[in-house]
């Protein structure tokens, strides 16, 4: 499907959702994303870059003022980061809709077609919250000169893809330098991200914690060591922690004002209430009442299918989303119990065709659950399963492998395409 | 600690070079030792320590660019691995850490680099990025089966007249020659991620019988005879892509 093609990576597509169809573009609009596109696959396979950058100047060349055209007049968000962008981005959408219509990029389209898609869907909606690629967000900014950016995280993602994320960061970091009208919002935890942000006009620091440290361990300024303790982090260079405005405790967060206000979210997890505190801190920066925002938050059960619940051959199943090493870390607290998991991995190009990446998954605590290693890499991962002392069987469908197991509760997941897959086939019944 | 029979294998700055998951090398030699009832210990040495030279074995990752030339300089100014590889340490070095280990390396700003000097190879930018899956035939005395592993370097790499390569790619790019990796007593690098160990264990027990000095018993591992066979056969997910 040409959708599916264009947004390759973060389109989910799930039956009953309509994707914003490119054609409600403009002509000029639409030839100018194609050409883009073009330019962008030929940059990466030559090897000459990750092709963000030459598919987004080859579109603008044909069309310069389309986005920026499709984004001005109204109060525009960018949300970024490496995990939790998607889910971030809903949350906003649903605190912001107390203030007026929202156009959003909800089906997770995070390339400037898609977040063009979703303005042209919207024109009259005077708020935009546009989940951005991280490497996307450089270009889409000079453009759209956006009210808002939230920072949520970083962390290496499919290295023989989009590349290394202290590049990434290095990019972020001059964007941010030349948006002089623009807040902020960033997590004060992750230095990646602090580093990024700190030379913000006006920077909105939340602390949401993290739980991935290993690609900050050296300073992004200076390559030392960044010292850390419970609290906070520093380098001997001077970048350190700024002070937040507000704080993630558990699963309160801690306003400006010093009011602890309680999450109660149905968003399982660690990340997923670090998402909300940002969400919170940003809609706050734009009008809404903390308590409010909160408030509309506790009505999302899942997000574009993640965290749903489904009914697999008498097994009451919840499906999880994992793409990177960060992502893993912060899944894999979440089986508890005596639940038994099916890990369903894929190499295809949107997921990074290296799965080395394996190895930086605690895997290991697993151990004392039933464990299916599948997916099209289900091989991979049962080596790496073996080398981490769990003990597992190997069952490549996903779905089979729910089928075999004892009867109980089943976690479910899967890395970018198993997932996507895994949601047409359940949608299909 | 202090016990004669525990091998210690040393991560080499982990901290800096362990953005492509290598430190599942320090993994998969742990347990293969474990499995046979020997027992292990991995050391990381982190960026701000010393680096100490009375380890068996020193595993050296891959990392982003800035990292290696940082790597680089802190193991020439600190320079325990080269004092354990001189008394016979075995070293594994893969990608930023095979070309550290050479005489030189010249980064993508142009800027030349010094290497420790454990290898004779020298590395200049290539032109392009090779990123795919490699399968290698090793020379003889290195394990005896194909490597399977995946590269994901700009580096191209030139063995010298006193260096060895560890053998020809049959598929990938490898040093950009057509060999792949290098050799020079315990000494040994290469291109491949994947881990390397983890998806080649004769290589794994080649690494593991220098440092004791002995053969070891065989191991045999289904998922990993398995993966193998998918790897070295012409997979339908891994092939290297156009990038």
């Amino acid at each position: 499907m040409a959708n599916h093609r264009i947004a390759r990576r973060n389109t989910v597509s799930v039956p009953g959702v309509a994707v914003p169809a490119p054609r409600a573009l403009p002509l000029r609009t639409r030839a100018a994303l194609a050409a883009g596109k073009l330019a962008a696959g030929a940059s990466r396979r030559t090897g000459r870059g990750t092709g963000a950058v030459i598919g987004g100047r080859t579109a603008l060349k044909l069309d310069p003022g389309a986005l920026a055209r499709l984004g001005q007049d109204r109060t525009v968000l960018l949300v970024t980061g490496t995990n939790g962008k998607t889910t971030t981005s809903l949350m906003l959408t649903r605190i912001l809709s107390v203030l007026g219509s929202v156009a959003a990029n909800s089906t997770g389209a995070n390339m400037p077609d898609g977040l063009l898609a979703a303005l042209t869907e919207r024109p009259d909606a005077p708020y935009a919250v546009l989940e951005v690629d991280e490497n996307y967000v450089p270009w889409v900014a000079d453009r759209v000169r956006p009210a808002g950016i939230v920072l949520l995280n970083l962390s290496r993602d499919q290295l023989d893809r989009v590349g290394e994320v202290r590049s990434t960061e290095r990019d972020l970091r001059a964007a941010v330098a030349r948006l002089t009208d623009t807040f902020v919002v960033a997590n004060c935890d992750d230095a990646l991200v602090t580093s990024a942000a700190i030379e913000a006009a006006d920077p909105l620091w939340v602390a949401a914690g993290t739980t991935w440290r290993d690609d900050s361990t050296a300073c992004a300024r200076c390559g030392q060591a960044v010292q850390r303790d419970e609290e906070s982090w520093g380098c001997v260079c001077g970048l350190a922690r700024p002070r937040p405005a507000w704080e993630l405790r558990g699963r309160t967060l801690l306003t400006p004002e010093g009011t602890e206000l309680p999450l109660d979210l149905q968003l399982p997890g660690r990340a997923n209430a670090a998402n909300a505190a940002i969400a919170v801190a940003a809609a706050a920066r734009l009008g809404v009442q903390p308590k409010l925002a909160t408030a509309q938050l506790r009505a999302i059960t899942d997000v574009a299918g993640r965290y749903r619940q489904a009914d697999v051959a008498g097994h009451q199943v919840r499906l999880l989303l994992a793409k990177n090493p960060a992502g893993w870390g912060e899944t894999l607290p979440l089986v508890e119990g005596t639940r038994s998991v099916v890990i369903a991995v894929n190499s295809r190009e949107a997921d990074g065709r290296d799965m080395s990446w394996l190895w930086d998954v605690p895997f290991e605590r697993l151990r004392g659950h039933t464990v299916v290693a599948s997916g099209e890499r289900a091989t991979d991962l049962a080596v790496r399963l073996c080398y981490g002392d769990v003990p597992h069987r190997v069952e490549p469908d996903p779905l089979k492998a729910v089928a075999e197991l004892e009867p109980g509760p089943v976690d479910l997941i899967a890395n970018y395409t198993a997932f996507r897959t895994l949601t047409v086939r359940l949608n299909n019944g | 600690m202090g016990d004669e029979s525990t091998i210690r294998l040393g991560l080499v700055l982990p901290d800096v070079l362990g953005t492509y998951s290598d430190s599942g090398n320090a993994t998969v030699l742990a347990k293969r030792l474990e499995w046979r009832g020997v027992s292990a210990k991995i050391v990381p040495i982190p960026f701000s320590g010393d680096v100490p030279s009375s380890l068996d074995i020193y595993l050296i990752g891959g990392g982003e660019d800035d990292a290696q030339s940082l790597a680089a300089a802190r193991l020439r100014a600190n320079p325990g691995v080269q004092k354990a590889a001189e008394q016979g340490a075995v070293v594994l070095a893969v990608c930023a850490g095979f070309q550290v280990l050479g005489t030189s390396f010249t980064t993508s700003d142009g800027v030349k680099h010094a290497g420790l000097g454990l290898l004779d190879v020298s590395t200049v930018p290539g032109r392009r990025r090779a990123v795919g899956e490699v399968i290698v035939k090793v020379d003889d005395g290195y394990g005896g089966q194909p490597l399977s592993g995946f590269e994901n370097h700009l580096g191209s790499t030139t063995v010298g007249s006193t260096g060895a390569p560890l053998g020809k790619v049959t598929r990938g790019i490898g040093n950009g020659d057509g060999s792949e990796g290098a050799v020079s007593g315990h000494v040994l690098a290469t291109y491949l991620h994947g881990p390397v160990l983890a998806r080649n264990p004769a290589l794994a027990d080649l690494l593991l019988e220098w440092a004791m000095g002995s053969p070891l018993p065989p191991l045999n591992v289904d998922e990993v005879t398995e993966l193998r066979r998918e790897r070295l056969a012409g997979n339908r997910f891994g092939r290297r892509r156009g990038a």
